[in-house]
């Protein structure tokens, strides 16, 4: 059995007192992350203040053989920062330092800790911003974008995390500082930085991140639709994007989530609409301003009985609202709900929508709809009253219901949110055996002793090429390694 | 072997990789077939050949007993129009898909295939916009060392399922395994295109950027000293784009590119590089007296190189610099004593997914980085 107590004792001899937590209170402002209902207290919590730190850190856990999870801001949807109750948390929210904006490069150079919007307020005086925009970016972390491969709304057009990093220096699992990448492109050899994004906190810790920075946009317009049904909402979608226009951001919401935002936020949305959509475009004046009428068009001749197009800034950011509010805001007609995420091809919206909620009525569930239609990210809100018998489990089972239908159309178990803790069940509904052995071939090749972030994304852990018997079990005893 | 004997056929003169030549040739021509010809040839080593068109990329490999040819193992198993994504098989040549107003937007010479783009991460001038093959490729099905059938990704563009191991495989050169078919996130063929061509120096690439004509391609030259930008979109928007930079550039507004545009500047038996560096470096490579072309917009550049001595004065500039530069092919007598790959940072790491992928080193032996 590791000795806690001394590596808690060797952390603070490395970092300093004030940066080791190990009092039972403390530690319980850890216990979740954005996805609060899984709670776990770690046994340590360290908050490094440098790269060298995460390093120290990573190497006791590594030598003691104490499972160590990075947590950022704490935002995550999926359970990805969970921590570990036999380990440490690694908290990296301390380190938060722009390190450098070089727009004549198109990039910046961030630690882990840094906002998310706090890259774009320092790329914006030179004509830049930071393109992935989770619905969270006042608050989430470049870290935690990096482990979790974050979108946003407008990833229609300028993708996901994984396309605007260029650069990174991690701390292996098996505490290691290696930098990857950097300002150029096209590094030789593996694409270890494409690997990493996304990976969950499970090949190690970023400690640096090199992003690009993307031209801000000479003109930005954006309308808000509003359908009799959703049907139409989808067929206006689907014209948008059959017309060869790449829209910045398409964004459907559904009369149960335009109901919670308006008790929120009161956003004003047009009365009596059974669905919105916004539409954003951005780009030279010259092209919006053409395919911005190309999609008024196509909104009316799919069905919209009202369109609003936004005169300013901040009618705008009214528009935007609403829709980013609406996870909050569901709160407001309902004590209790599961935020789900998955993916279906575009073009099967209306169709999985309807099975949604034929589901929904069928186990007697409300479903709010908000979702990335663009791109067909679903973010149905299944709402719930725990305090009502049986209630949770058959929330539970719509949600389940939802994940299924996003498989059965051929789409993906999560677009966004991760699969952490939450989603690691259906990872076998997903993949073959054999597509998830395949993945940890990586997982062995950064961490074969298992000892970050385990548990996450895989249900069943690979042995990384040990003989049976050698087993982390074995070598680790006690150790709850998944 | 008996098996092994039938998905085989022996190697002819042109059956050679980089001067080795190979012993058998296998062309299987579905998924199936490929992964009953790698189990066949556990103890071989392989190297897996499309359209030929780069295969004297990179060094020659140790050793070669099996070239396997993906020619057979060709066609487009879906497109989705609607949801901008297309299925192709791995031996599928690029310039020959069907996708009506949409493309696959990937710049790769006459007759590269799917899977040997894929394979070598190549991209051309409009990667500035498009991204490269990493960008695009959404799902990707692996026959592994061992005969595995793999898939990784999906067929949406937004999942962050599972590790995303079509990045890894991008750029591999055949050392992880056999692609035999790629998804791709598609795009919207422009209504209208145009090429603003000038003379104007790479210094004038900041400016170019910042007059918000949201270039597609911004490519320089050094042996004519030109620099041509593409601009594409609507037909309204690209009058107006192209006349904006026609004056900033006092260039001159054509419907073709000029000649030497996405064609690399080295002679057949030349030596060739591949330069990448922070964008602001670019007009310093422009200047070196170096015959370089390629991207300014987004710092990927060619250069042809007369001798050993030109490689490391390069190398050095671009490493100097925040960058990385590759010798892409040179002649056997220059490419046996040149270290093609020059300094890879996170080797280890790399050695390491190596041994996994293909612990008996028997796929692409001594092609890759670090004699990977």
């Amino acid at each position: 059995m590791p000795d806690i107590d001394a590596l808690a004792r060797r952390l603070r001899s490395e970092l300093g007192p004030a940066q080791v937590i190990t009092d039972r209170q403390e530690l319980r402002t850890y216990e979740c992350d954005g996805l609060a209902h899984y709670k776990v207290v770690p046994a340590v919590v360290a908050l490094p203040h440098t790269a060298a730190q995460v390093a120290a850190v990573v190497r006791a856990c590594a030598e003691a053989g104490v499972p160590f999870v990075a947590r950022g801001s704490g935002t995550g949807l999926s359970g990805g920062a969970l921590p570990h109750a036999e380990g440490v948390l690694i908290v990296t929210a301390q380190m938060r330092r722009i390190v450098e904006v070089a727009p004549a490069d198109e990039r910046a150079v961030v630690e882990p800790g840094v906002i998310n919007l706090q890259v774009t307020r320092a790329a914006t005086p030179h004509g830049y911003y930071y393109a992935p925009d989770p619905s969270s970016q006042q608050i989430c972390s470049i870290g935690g974008n990096v482990a979790e491969n974050s979108g946003g709304a407008h990833c229609l057009k300028y993708g996901f995390t994984t396309n605007h990093v260029t650069g990174l220096q991690i701390v292996t699992p098996d505490g290691d500082l290696v930098r990857l990448g950097g300002r150029a492109p096209d590094p030789p050899g593996y694409d270890l930085i494409g690997a990493f994004v996304g990976s969950e906190g499970t090949l190690g810790i970023a400690t640096e991140v090199t992003v690009k920075l993307t031209r801000l946009p000479e003109t930005v317009r954006t309308l808000l639709a509003a359908f009799g049904s959703i049907d139409q909402a989808g067929a206006a979608t689907s014209a948008i994007i059959g017309a060869g226009v790449v829209p910045a951001a398409i964004e459907m919401m559904d009369a149960l989530a335009i109901e919670a935002a308006e008790a929120a936020v009161a956003c004003g949305y047009p009365p009596g609409a059974a669905a919105v959509l916004i539409v954003e475009l951005d780009g030279p004046g010259a092209e919006v301003e053409a395919q911005f009428e190309q999609v008024t068009g196509l909104c009316e001749g799919n069905g919209a009985f009202e369109i609003r197009i936004a005169a300013d800034d901040a009618e705008r950011a009214l528009f935007w609202k609403g829709r980013k509010s609406a996870f909050a805001a569901v709160g407001r007609i309902s004590p209790d709900y599961i935020v789900q995420d998955g993916v279906i091809p575009r073009t099967a919206l209306p169709e999985v929508l309807r099975r949604i909620s034929e589901v929904a009525s069928e186990h007697g569930v409300r479903v709010a709809n908000v979702f990335h239609a663009g791109d067909g990210n679903l973010h149905p809100l299944v709402l719930f009253d725990a305090h009502v018998e049986g209630e949770a489990e058959r929330a539970e089972t719509v949600s389940g219901a939802i994940i299924d239908l996003c498989i059965e159309y051929g789409g993906s178990i999560t677009g966004e949110h991760g699969v952490g803790m939450d989603k690691a069940k259906y990872m076998p509904r997903m993949f073959g055996a054999d597509d998830l052995d395949t993945m940890q071939l990586v997982r062995c090749a950064f961490d074969p002793a298992m000892l970050s972030n385990p548990g996450k994304i895989f249900p069943t852990p690979r042995l990384c090429g040990e003989k049976p018997g050698s087993g982390l079990h074995q070598r680790f005893p006690g150790v709850e390694v998944f | 072997m008996g098996a092994l004997e039938e998905l085989t056929r022996p190697a002819t003169g042109d059956d050679h990789v980089g001067g080795v030549p190979a012993r058998l040739v296998g062309a299987p021509a579905s998924t199936e077939e490929a992964a009953a010809l790698v189990a066949a040839a556990r103890d071989l080593t392989v190297v897996v050949r499309g359209g030929g068109t780069k295969l004297h990329w990179g060094p020659a490999p140790r050793a070669l007993d099996l070239i396997i040819d993906t020619r057979r193992l060709t066609g487009m198993v879906e497109h989705a129009a609607g949801d901008l994504i297309t299925v192709l098989r791995a031996g599928t040549p690029l310039d020959d898909l069907a996708l009506g107003d949409q493309q696959l937007a990937l710049d790769a010479p006459e007759g590269a295939t799917v899977g040997g783009t894929v394979a070598t991460g190549a991209s051309g001038p409009r990667r500035m916009h498009y991204g490269t093959a990493r960008d695009l490729l959404i799902g990707i099905t692996v026959v592994r060392s061992d005969g595995t059938v793999t898939k990784a990704g999906g067929k949406v563009v937004k999942n962050v399922a599972g590790y995303d191991l079509g990045k890894l495989y991008t750029g591999s050169y055949g050392t992880l395994g056999l692609i035999t078919e790629c998804v791709f996130r598609l795009h919207p063929r422009p209504a209208a295109h145009a090429y603003v061509r000038s003379t104007a120096p790479a210094q004038a690439v900041p400016a170019i950027l910042a007059a918000q004509v949201a270039p597609t391609a911004i490519e320089v030259d050094s042996a004519t000293g030109e620099l041509a930008v593409l601009v594409e979109g609507t037909p309204t928007g690209v009058r107006e784009r192209s006349a904006l930079l026609e004056k900033l550039l006092a260039g001159e507004v054509s419907e073709k590119p000029p000649s030497w545009w996405g064609r690399p500047p080295w002679p057949e038996d030349g030596i060739g590089m591949k330069l990448s560096v922070p964008l602001s470096q670019v007009p310093a490579l422009i200047e070196t007296g170096s015959a370089v072309r390629g991207s300014a917009g987004a710092g990927v550049l060619y250069a042809a190189a007369r001798d050993i001595t030109e490689v490391e004065r390069l190398r050095a500039l671009c490493v100097r610099g925040g960058g990385h530069a590759v010798v892409l092919t040179a002649p056997a007598s220059v490419r046996d004593i040149l270290d093609m790959w020059g300094p890879v940072p996170g080797l280890a790491l790399m050695r390491r997914i190596k041994d996994q992928f293909d612990p008996g080193h028997r796929f692409a032996p001594g092609r890759f980085v670090g004699g990977i």
